[in-house]
């Protein structure tokens, strides 16, 4: 076990540099000078210069990226082109809100997702699996901007009941922050429900199958029990590993969901970034959320072996 | 040390339930950059400093310039030294006195701060002088009419000396000024909250107590905030939301006409990529703009809401010449015109930002001007690609707007003077830059206009070195309980006067 975290431990780093590398270079790709987009309409020769010169615009890619990469090593990520505010700042002030949005979107996939799939695989080719399929293949196949437009449009223009936009946090107002994010979570959540349930059913039925469910059957166990600690129990490897890439890409920030309910998290941050051409603030990111997603690998990993004891 | 946090809970909640009132909450379309008048440049940003930074002159909704923090001024014989008397009795919000000494550290600054975009907007002034504590001259290189003008905006915004001491270059984190509000916080991407300074110099005219920025950049969820009473105003509205707002009984919609333009820059001499038909000869131009019909675009695009023209300035403007005729359509002379070129159907790559309403801006062009021969080519481009390839003189023809500025010069010098900043397709002629520096150096405004006729008979009559379009206005839509907005064709928000019952 200790062996084999230290190993996967080692193997982050090499991963966490080599993105570095990537997201530095594909971003060099982008048509547009930073300094340009920046100006505006105020484009005078002698102020770009002095931009050029003060992010070190003018030098070349491999000096950049060695600046760039020194700051990082030393916790520095550098400071926001557009708003003058350093980089690592912005992350930690949204960091939260994406933790939040995340855990609470995921929390909404699991409570819709897990169960819907136990459900469609206990009962399969009955209702309710055609039901839960049905739901399944909306939820996958509805754009999330126009789900969450729609919402705005219902439960905030003519019912009034939700804030339509904009994000208060946990710390200033609990219920105003629960009611700022339970839109674009269920938003979010509900297209990672319809791919949970999908797992789930399909990991179920093949554990249903098994010969040690007949026998805990014929042992005169409540169907119950039969399910849910027998079956389940057995299923969730799978499940585990899909719902940790989840949670993740959920954590990389939800681009079009932030945009449309304007939560200040990760994906607007990037987004705007790449519009403005904001280059460290897209690298601090990146590099955020590559480390996120390569923790929670591992921590996926942790989990498997915790399930199943025959991997220890 | 009790009592104190005690009176500060105490005042803190009576400001919380008073502060729910009486807080005035402004939509924007995006999310301003750095509140430094010396650094800033968006357009959001200046509707921020409406409310935050006060400046030496305004304008008002006829254009005329107004004092603000000056109480007047005065050219000296030869046009090269403007003396500026300054209001008495203005606080700065950290309670500092506005004197001429500040307004001169501020000057200073906007000309030599590394990175400043004010520069080139007030180069000219050669040195500030403090003449008495109320009063600044400031010495000119060479007379500039437009300069006034300049100080209606961010280069007149006058910053607290202690704040710059103390903050430097980071003064935009925290800026403080001498407006009618004081900056509390902001958080990126999501609000800027303002409070009710009470030390304003013009108090009086201030009747809500906060003021918060929250940037939304969809459209659709703009105005569902404002539908569902979340907000109580929001800046450029699409005109074709115009309909559903007017039928909202609780909501208003209001518009005034912009300073800026949208149009058609033509790469006429910048690199290769000026060598078509279109670059080269000033008769398929004329053929182009024949085969347009602006009013059309208007009609189809903008649901009738904004105003076409064929000038660098709106009809609103004093500098509007009104005996600059706008073309018909004419699709038989368009035609006869390109066979005279030699051309009957010129290839144009036209490059458009590619936003919804500008791509169909570009399609109702395409469908004209096919009448009269033309195969237009859109190149949807994404803004910043767009902005560079321009700079570079890498496209044919480009759909671009200018959001405009009060004095005309803003609106045409670096645009059409050989070697202006923003003349990306080099149009060159020396008489058309000898002209656009004279109408620089006079004052008098019925002199200034006769001469920028002369320049329309050159820069568009005989060369259509670009070709205009329309004007946008300004569409807000409040609430109803929302009164007292002023419509300054700058399309600022400014909190004077305004009211929430």
């Amino acid at each position: 076990m200790l062996t084999f975290l230290a190993r996967r431990l080692a193997q982050v780093v090499p991963t966490l540099f080599f993105v570095s590398i990537l997201i530095f270079c594909l971003q060099q790709l982008l048509p547009g000078d930073p300094a340009l987009v920046l100006a505006g309409e105020e484009r005078d020769e002698q102020a770009l210069a002095e931009i050029r010169a003060r992010y070190r615009l003018d030098q070349p890619l491999p000096v950049q990226y060695l600046y760039w990469l020194g700051g990082v090593l030393q916790g520095d990520f550098g400071e926001s082109m557009r708003i003058q505010r350093p980089v690592a700042e912005l992350v930690l002030e949204k960091l939260p809100v994406t933790l939040q949005l995340g855990t609470m979107a995921f929390l909404v996939a699991c409570l819709i997702g897990i169960p819907a799939g136990v459900v469609a695989a206990v009962k399969k080719d009955r209702a309710w699996d055609w039901i839960a399929n049905g739901v399944a293949l909306w939820g996958l196949s509805t754009p999330n901007f126009w789900l969450g437009i729609m919402m705005i449009l219902f439960f905030s223009v003519e019912l009034g009941w939700l804030p339509p936009s904009g994000y208060t946090s946990l710390r200033e107002d609990f219920w105003q922050s629960i009611k700022t994010t339970i839109m674009p979570a269920f938003v979010l959540g509900n297209a990672i429900a319809a791919v949970l349930m999908r797992h789930t059913r399909s990991a179920m039925l093949q554990v249903l199958g098994q010969d040690y469910v007949r026998t805990a059957r014929a042992k005169g166990l409540a169907e119950k029990v039969v399910v849910v600690k027998h079956a389940l129990r057995n299923a969730a490897v799978p499940i585990v590993t899909l719902g940790a890439l989840e949670f993740g890409q959920l954590l990389s920030g939800a681009v079009l969901t932030e945009q449309v309910f304007t939560i200040p998290g990760f994906g607007k941050l990037i987004v705007d970034a790449v519009f403005n051409r904001d280059y460290l603030v897209v690298q601090g990111v990146v590099l955020v959320t590559a480390t996120v997603y390569v923790s929670l690998n591992l921590l996926a990993d942790v989990a498997y072996i915790l399930l199943n004891p025959r991997l220890r | 040390m009790r009592t104190g946090s005690c009176a500060a809970i105490a005042a803190a909640l009576l400001f919380a339930s008073a502060a729910s009132a009486q807080t005035l909450r402004i939509g924007l379309r995006e999310d301003p950059d750095v509140l430094d008048p010396t650094l800033a440049r968006t357009y959001v940003g200046r509707i921020v400093f409406a409310s935050l930074c006060d400046k030496l002159f305004d304008i008002d909704e006829q254009l005329r310039i107004v004092p603000q923090l000056a109480t007047g001024h005065e050219w000296s014989a030869d046009n090269k030294a403007l003396t500026i008397r300054l209001r008495p009795g203005v606080r700065f919000h950290d309670g500092e006195v506005l004197d001429a000494e500040a307004v001169k550290l501020s000057i200073d600054r906007h000309l030599t701060l590394q990175g400043s975009f004010r520069r080139s907007e007030i180069n000219v002034v050669q040195s500030v002088v403090v003449v008495d504590p109320l009063t600044v001259r400031l010495d000119l290189s060479v007379p500039f009419a437009p300069l006034i003008a300049q100080l209606t905006d961010r280069a007149g915004m006058v910053m607290s000396p202690k704040a710059l001491r103390e903050a430097g270059a980071q003064f935009g984190s925290r800026p403080v000024c001498a407006g009618p509000f004081r900056f509390a916080e902001r958080v990126a991407q999501d609000r800027i909250v303002l409070e009710r300074f009470e030390g304003y110099w013009d108090r009086a005219s201030i009747h809500v107590e906060k003021v918060v920025f929250q940037p939304i950049q969809d459209t659709t969820v703009l105005l569902a905030n404002l539908q569902a009473g979340q907000l109580d105003l929001v800046e450029r509205v699409n005109p074709t939301d115009g309909a559903a707002i007017r039928r909202d009984r609780r909501l208003r919609l209001v518009g005034g006409d912009e300073l800026g333009y949208n149009g058609l820059t033509i790469n006429v001499g910048n690199g290769e990529r000026a060598k078509t038909p279109l670059g080269q000869s000033a008769r398929v131009r004329e053929a182009l703009e024949l085969s347009i019909d602006r009013e059309v675009i208007n009609q189809v695009v903008y649901a009738g809401e904004f105003v076409a023209s064929p000038q660098w300035v709106p009809p609103t403007s004093p500098f509007f010449l009104k005996d600059l005729p706008m073309p018909a359509r004419d699709v038989a002379r368009a035609r006869r015109l390109l066979a005279e070129a030699g051309t009957p159907s010129p290839v144009v790559n036209l490059m458009i930002p590619n936003n919804p309403d500008l791509r169909q801006v570009g399609e109702v062009i395409q469908s004209m001007a096919r009448e009269a021969g033309f195969d237009i080519r859109l190149q949807a481009t994404e803004f910043a690609s767009a902005l560079q390839a321009a700079a570079r003189g890498d496209f044919e023809a480009f759909l671009v707007g200018w959001s405009g500025r009060s004095d005309p010069d803003g609106n045409i010098y670096s645009f059409a003077s050989c070697k202006g900043g923003q003349n990306d397709g080099r149009y060159c002629d020396a008489e058309v830059d000898r002209l656009l520096d004279e109408a620089r150096a006079v004052p008098d405004a019925a002199q200034r206009i006769a001469i920028y006729r002369k320049v329309a008979a050159l820069y568009l009559e005989r060369d259509r070195g670009r070709i205009y379009l329309w004007h946008r206005k300004n569409l807000f839509a409040h609430s109803a309980r929302l009164q007292g907005l002023r419509l300054v064709p700058d399309g600022l928000i400014r909190p004077q006067g305004v009211r929430l019952q």
